[in-house]
């Protein structure tokens, strides 16, 4: 047992007491630890393994750039691996367990890894593992048992079952972090009127000032903070939650954990949100972080930051341990030594510097800190717990000469403080060095935002909270134009001593195992190893080695690694370099991201006005895009979908059938140069349709490849409605858009999507227009009122009343054939009023399935053949090309390759053995050359009945049917198993002449 | 070169690591070489291996502005696959997967190559039946791929999320062979190989332009002065524009678009092959051999060169992510990133000759650069020592838009964003 | 997240719109010569620095906006309505 509870003092609640599990086993701490501190209370130092070598891993700091006590939270699907316990709030019931360690972390077979830790150094899979011959067979042997060792937790394999949300939010300013500066911002700005929203990732506001003995104003810090939080009216105060990334246009992510323990899981909260806020301004005073200093075994349980051990007995009341030494290079860990000899706790202070600041050595030794100048922790002793320090005085060559070994179960180290400058490098603005304070300081700033406090270099509390009011005032007065009174802006500094710049202890003829990644057991030594071995730029040596790749993402490491390198190549920092920062600042759950865009919300499911009326009837579903359509329509529940495709083609072939068709794109086209309009966009000419007659188009691309297809109705002189394909509904609305706003402003036409304001069926088959008529309350749609491709307005009679349709007759099967239009509202009634008499004729609705099939009997094309790479004339549409007048895609429809004869070209596939099946996506094939890229594809297979029974299939083949007259091909499916031969016939097979359509009726 | 094998790690231990060679040096240029490659990221580094190697022209230079493999090849998503159907691509990728499979070898380097499979899930029956041609075609190529129905896919990988999704996973297209790589190693294999034949890699060398003869180049102004070579070759994606402006080829069909990447907490395995999907989103994840889950989806689908992403893409891509592998909502992603790209107008790269003399293009990789490592190297370094393709990239010009011969994989047209 | 300045609609998230390239390029007369064609549609500027370019407002007032952007820090200097009449009648 080391760390302890003290028996008073600290910012937890000793009225709420709290039980948790760590292990399994029971343990108990107060409301207001977290897992960290009530781990350490209740004497427990090994919380974790190391990645690579399995040492034993304690606390070593505070907050979140924990880099040793990894740990996974809860069970099941909710078990949440890589947690660092430092920012784990205790809760009651909270179950915490050890990871990367079997049986457990305190006693962990991997450990054995330590022992071959000097056949481990960076890199080493590199050189070894491939295995002799040839291939990836022996690695991926090797690989099996590394991918096992590798990784930290183990994730939940149960979705995880809780929800969280996107919240957008916007204000005037938005001030990252609730230290002395950020509070201080806060409140000035929010009394002059701005609207603010002050975000702390910890559950307590204060920041620094939590985990110090510090006075600020004459109070305790953490009693000036919490009366400053309170005083902040009408700010939008979020604890628990992180700004993880600064996008363009100060567009900042924010992480909020809203109910994330056990014990205050309200279903109808989210277990966390994430949320986008549009600041006009933004302050970052996300303060500093300490740094530590490598040195022989500096991994050890029981070594930790000098300020993390300060804050633990400030804030939390615990002592990490009973004799202490506290090892740093500036003034800061002064205070950090008289907390712990405060609470009796034996405490050696080492000052890196010769000369230690003489006042604050004074009022150290003055409560019992034995004060060291001028000397260094050179290695730690003990394994599971650290149980003496080896200290020693640097020498003129730059090593250490080693003095005597004090007994100590808790070194705090400090090496100095990098400033959380992070976010501003997600935009992109690189850091730079400053010499004097052994730091990186915010470079280049973005209009509209600020930085203020310890982030700035600004390392005096008082000096904190005057920054944060001048930039406070800066945001006012940018927004307002009236400059509040506030301080000027401090410069950069604040240490009565300067600090000394040490990043490693070594000795001259030992080496020492230094860690500067702990997570990922990176030493100094890998770090050599990497720049002798020529990986000598950062970014090089942070891959080779991977120092700052683990869960806390070098927060700590970084700087100490990249000034390692710097020595070793004998440069500079600045010359060095540095990695960039990248998003995000703290780990995210994948969940915040996803939102409510889970299962069956992840996209819009689209439905037709119809869809109720046949889903009622007992309609099958499939997806069309964001559509649902009926697929097929069961004659009796259980029917198979073969069973009942065929059943409804064979209805529309003899008697009638009914599809919705609401799915497909409906454009308004009008004004008085609608039609010239028209004319440039599809290839065949729209001028001359008269009104109330519709005609069917084709649309290419600007690169003369076919994009759209389809029916296009003039309502009037200026009027039009065309209509697209399911799939190229929105893409035509926005290219007709295109075309309008940026290539033709000339044109007087105006474009709107009508697709969501008309229902439609088609009605089909030779009692089509019995079923029809008997549902007309108005209207004539004989063949000589209604021929081939006229349209007419009528009214049909519905349940309720009458309502006003559009009929216009078009046929997609190849039947006599109408497309029934009503207003949304109405459809439903009209889908209806329709089927029943539809059925009254002995017909049926029929699905997508039956569609597909009448379609391919007719050798229509639909998107399975216009792919983005087929011409007009391989899809069999040559001939609707005008010659008389220019339009989209002619141009660079001639090259020469889109204009070859032998390219493939549509046709009709039928098995030489009749009965024989076959696949959409064979590859037809030459006999004989059943290889390569064969010579055409099929895009779709059915049973046709009206073609003679037997499958069909349509495709393409190079040079179209007539190059393959009397010759059979090869259906190649290898991914199937299936190799079939077949014959290639006209795609226009069904009644070539349309004599069905066109005319009237005689075969049924 | 110094071997690398189980023995030297073994020695390295015993003799505290002091034994390993510089894996390249810092080169001053010299004032001529026969072949200058102007980038260092994988495919220059793997171009002058090869033409080291399989061409013996070993007085080369890579010019690279920052640091080697700094660019797309040190920040992309690893997979490795060679599942296409356009003629000109299949052959393409193909030639590359069986460099891929001996690469370690080759270069007596790990690069980590995993056959792990590339699973495509299928959303829809149109989209199963539009990617039966493509694998199909893949089979009729000699490539491996086969389709796992619901039953296998479910066993396969029990924790997809096989029954609430808003569409139903219908199974999956599958390429064995396919997998992922380390893309450090990539680089850092190829850079040591191709030291030890004798090229110079010069980082820190920035082309600034070139000098002229006539109509040909016959040579780079950069950083480090001025530098003379016979031969020219571009391997800059992402700033493919940009250079070929200053060498006078006018204007590509490229743009230069942003592409994020994503990587999760290290992890015990969880996502054993590589899991895609397309149509209706777009989305790829792998589990890296340090456990990272390394995952993206689309671009950010606006013209940059910037190398950052924004929001967006992060929800779009990791709402994908939730649909097909829910039980990831608690892991956390704990790094971001982006590459630039070159968007070209079909989804296809060029590895060309160019109408310039003495001047080779190597650019508009899309989302696929990566995977085309070895072939786009040994393909690039062929059409430069013989000035002729290789059969695997006769396709692969810049005059194909002209003769209209685009290799159009998506088929969405010259739009680049959209491949 | 770029913010774009929609002269209808006010500064909206880049969610709303959709990208539509390059503004510069013009596209010739439907007749005209293939090679015209040919570097309307396949040859682009791709510059590093200040762009202008289309951004069609999808999923709000469905203007295009042509956008002076910066490829390099993705600042947006002005955007304004593509469609040539419409813009001055409002101007």
């Amino acid at each position: 047992m080391t760390g302890f509870r003290l028996p008073d003092g600290g910012l937890i609640d000793r009225t709420r007491p709290v039980t948790f599990t760590w292990d399994g086993r029971q343990l108990r701490g107060f409301a207001g630890d977290t897992l960290a501190s009530a781990l350490m209370a209740s004497g427990e130092r090994v919380l974790a393994r190391s990645f690579k070598y399995h040492r034993p891993r304690g606390v070593m700091s505070a907050g979140v750039e924990e880099g040793g006590a990894l740990v996974t939270v809860g069970t099941g699907a909710r078990r949440t691996p890589n947690l660092k316990a430092t920012e784990v709030e205790l809760a009651p019931g909270l179950a915490a367990s050890g990871q990367n360690a079997w049986p457990n972390v305190r006693f962990d077979l991997g450990g054995v890894n330590d022992l071959f830790s000097r056949f481990l150094a960076a890199g080493f899979y590199y050189k070894t593992f491939m295995g002799l011959g040839g291939g990836t067979r022996q690695w991926m042997f090797f690989e099996r048992f590394i991918r096992r060792a590798a990784g930290m937790g183990t994730p939940a394999r149960e979705p995880d079952p809780d929800r969280y949300d996107v919240v957008h939010d916007f204000c005037d300013l938005l001030v990252i972090g609730a230290g002395p500066a950020g509070l201080a911002a806060a409140g000035l700005a929010a009394e002059r009127g701005l609207d603010v929203m002050l975000v702390e990732q910890d559950f307590a506001l204060g920041g620094a000032l939590l985990g110090s003995a510090e006075r600020v104003e004459d109070k305790p810090g953490a009693a000036w903070a919490a009366e400053r939080a309170a005083a902040l009216e009408g700010v939008r105060v979020l604890t628990r939650t992180t700004a993880f990334g600064l996008y363009d246009g100060n567009v900042v992510g924010l992480y909020e954990r809203v109910c994330d323990h056990p014990g205050d899981t309200d279903p109808a909260r989210p277990r966390g949100n994430l949320r986008i806020v549009r600041p006009a301004r933004i302050i970052l005073a996300s303060g500093a972080i300490e740094r530590p200093v490598a040195f022989g075994n500096n991994d050890r349980p029981g070594v930790m930051l000098a300020g993390a051990a300060a804050a633990y007995l400030n804030r939390f009341a615990v002592a990490p341990g009973r004799r202490a030494v506290i090892a740093g290079n500036g003034d800061s860990v002064y205070a950090d030594a008289m907390a712990l000899a405060g609470a009796r706790v034996e405490t050696m202070l080492l000052d890196a510097r010769e000369m230690a600041p003489p006042e604050l050595a004074e009022a150290a030794a003055g409560v019992g800190v034995e004060v060291h100048s001028g000397y260094v922790p050179v290695e730690a002793a003990g394994r599971n717990g650290v149980t003496g320090l080896a200290i020693g005085r640097p020498a003129r060559d730059g090593h250490v000469r080693l003095e005597r070994t004090v007994p100590c179960d808790v070194i705090g180290v400090s090496g100095g403080w990098s400033p959380a400058v992070h976010l501003l490098g997600h935009r992109g603005a690189r850091p730079v060095w400053h010499a004097e304070m052994a730091c990186f300081l915010p470079g280049r700033l973005y209009d509209g935002v600020a930085v203020a406090g310890s982030v700035a270099g600004v390392w005096r509390t008082e000096d904190c909270v005057a920054h944060g009011r001048a930039a406070a005032a800066e945001a006012v007065e940018a927004l307002s134009g009236r400059r509040p009174k506030a301080p000027e802006a401090p410069a950069p500094g604040g240490w009565d001593t300067p600090i000394l710049p040490l990043w490693e202890v070594t000795l001259k003829h030992r080496k020492l195992k230094s860690f500067i990644d702990p997570q990922n057991d990176v030493t100094s030594a890998d770090v050599r190893l990497a720049a002798r071995e020529g990986y000598d730029s950062p970014e090089h040596m942070k891959r080779y080695t991977t120092l700052g790749m683990a869960p806390d993402q070098g927060k700590v490491g970084n700087v100490v690694g990249l000034a390692v390198l710097a020595e070793a190549l004998d440069r500079t920092i600045p010359q060095t370099g540095l990695t960039t920062f990248r998003p995000p600042y703290t780990p995210v759950p994948l969940g915040a991201f996803a939102g409510r865009a889970r299962d069956r919300h992840w996209q819009a499911e689209r439905q037709t006005p119809m869809h109720k009326a046949q889903d009622d009837a007992g309609a099958v579903w499939t997806d069309a895009g964001l559509w649902k359509r009926a697929w097929y329509h069961p004659a009796q529940p259980g029917e198979s979908l073969e069973d009942a495709y065929v059943r409804e083609a064979a209805a529309v072939r003899e008697t009638v059938g009914m599809v919705d068709v609401s799915t497909l794109g409906k454009i308004a086209v009008q004004g008085p140069d609608a039609a010239e309009f028209l004319n440039r966009v599809y290839v065949n000419g729209f001028a001359k349709l008269p009104v109330m007659k519709c005609r069917y188009g084709v649309m290419l691309r600007d690169d003369g490849i076919v994009f759209d297809d389809g029916v296009t109705w003039r309502l009037g002189e200026d009027e039009f409605m065309a209509t697209t394909t399911t799939a190229n509904a929105a893409a035509a609305m926005a290219w007709f858009e295109t075309l309008l706003q940026t290539r033709w402003p000339e044109l007087r036409v105006h474009v709107a999507s009508l697709t969501d304001q008309w229902g439609g069926a088609a009605v089909a088959g030779p009692r089509a227009r019995a079923a029809i008529e008997a549902a007309l309350a108005e209207g004539d749609i004989s063949n000589e009122a209604l021929p081939f491709m006229g349209i007419v307005r009528a009214k049909l009679r519905v349940r309720d009343g009458e309502i006003p349709v559009m009929i216009a007759r078009i046929s997609f099967s190849g039947e006599l054939a109408f497309e029934v239009y009503a207003r949304s509202g109405h459809a439903p009634a009209m889908w209806r009023a329709l089927l029943a008499q539809a059925k009254a004729q002995g017909g049926t609705a029929y699905g997508v399935e039956a569609l597909g099939a009448l379609r391919i009997e007719k050798g229509h094309v639909t998107g399975a053949e216009l792919d983005g790479r087929v011409t007009l004339e391989d899809s069999g549409l040559g001939r609707m090309a005008s010659k008389t007048k220019p339009f989209i895609g002619m141009a660079l429809a001639k090259r020469p390759d889109l204009a070859r004869e032998d390219r493939p070209r549509l046709a009709h596939f039928h098995p030489v053995t009749e009965g024989e099946r076959f696949s959409v996506g064979a590859i037809v094939c030459e006999e004989g050359k059943v290889a390569g890229h064969g010579i055409g594809w099929l895009t779709g297979v059915t049973a046709a009945p009206a073609l003679g029974g037997g499958w069909l299939g349509i495709g393409f083949v190079r040079g179209g049917p007539q190059a393959w007259e009397g010759r059979t091909v090869v259906l190649a499916d290898p991914v199937r198993g299936r190799e079939t031969r077949a014959r290639v016939a006209s795609p226009h097979q069904l009644d070539p002449e349309g004599e069905r359509m066109k005319g009237e009726p005689t075969h049924a | 070169m110094q071997r690398y094998n189980l023995l030297s790690v073994i020695c390295g231990g015993l003799t505290g690591q002091k034994h390993w060679q510089r894996v390249w040096g810092h080169p001053e240029p010299k004032p001529h070489y026969d072949v200058v490659i102007v980038g260092g990221g994988g495919h220059g580094l793997a171009t002058a291996y090869y033409l080291a190697k399989e061409h013996k022209v070993r007085n080369v230079a890579v010019l690279e502005k920052g640091w080697l493999g700094g660019g797309n090849a040190g920040r992309n998503t690893t997979i490795v696959r060679s599942n296409y159907m356009i003629e000109g691509n299949t052959e393409f990728y193909e030639h590359s997967m069986k460099l891929w499979e001996n690469l370690s070898h080759d270069l007596n380097y790990n690069v980590m190559f995993s056959q792990r499979a590339h699973v495509n899930l299928v959303f829809s029956p149109a989209q199963r039946d539009a990617m039966a041609r493509r694998y199909n075609i893949m089979r009729l190529n000699g490539i491996d791929g086969e389709f796992w129905d619901r039953d296998t896919l479910r066993r396969r990988i029990p924790h997809l999320n096989h029954d609430h999704g808003r569409f139903p996973i219908l199974g999956a297209y599958v390429q064995p062979r396919a997998g992922t790589a380390r893309h450090d190693a990539v680089n850092w294999g190829y850079a040591r190989a191709a030291t030890a034949l004798g090229v110079d890699i010069i980082q820190g060398c920035e082309v600034t332009g070139f000098i002229r003869k006539g109509g040909a180049l016959t040579g780079v102004e950069t950083s480090k002065g001025e530098i003379l070579a016979d031969r020219i070759g571009l391997a800059v994606a992402g700033s493919s524009s940009l250079m070929a402006h200053k060498a006078g080829l006018g204007k590509l069909p490229i743009e230069s678009h942003v592409l994020q990447a994503y990587v999760s907490e290290p992890l015990k395995p969880v996502v054993d092959q590589v899991i895609v999907f397309g149509g209706v989103g777009h989305f790829y994840i792998s589990q890296s051999d340090k456990g990272g889950l390394i995952f993206g989806g689309d671009l950010d689908h606006y013209n940059s060169y910037a190398q950052k992403g924004n929001l967006p893409v992060y929800e779009h891509v990791i709402a994908a992510c939730m649909q097909v592998l829910p039980c990831l909502g608690r892991v956390r992603v704990l790094r971001q990133w982006a590459g630039l790209v070159d968007m070209s107008m079909d989804g296809s790269p060029f590895i060309t000759k160019t109408e310039i003399p003495g001047l080779y293009l190597n650019a508009g990789w899309c989302y696929g650069g990566f995977k085309a490592t070895p072939a786009s190297g040994h393909t690039f370094a062929h059409t430069i020592a013989r000035d002729a393709p290789h059969p695997a990239n006769a396709g692969l010009t810049l005059s194909r838009y002209r003769e209209g011969r685009q290799i159009d994989e998506s088929g969405r047209g010259p739009v680049p964003k959209l491949h | 997240m770029l913010r774009i300045p929609c002269p209808f609609c006010g500064p909206r998230d880049e969610t709303e719109f959709s990208y539509e390239g390059d503004a510069s390029v013009t596209y010739p007369a439907l007749d005209a010569p293939e090679e015209d064609w040919f570097e309307a549609v396949f040859l682009r500027d791709n510059p590093r620095g200040p762009h202008t370019e289309l951004w069609h407002h999808a999923n709000g007032c469905r203007a295009f906006l042509v956008v002076e952007r910066d490829t390099l820090s993705h600042e947006i200097r002005s955007a304004r309505l593509a469609h040539g009449p419409t813009r001055e009648a409002l101007e």
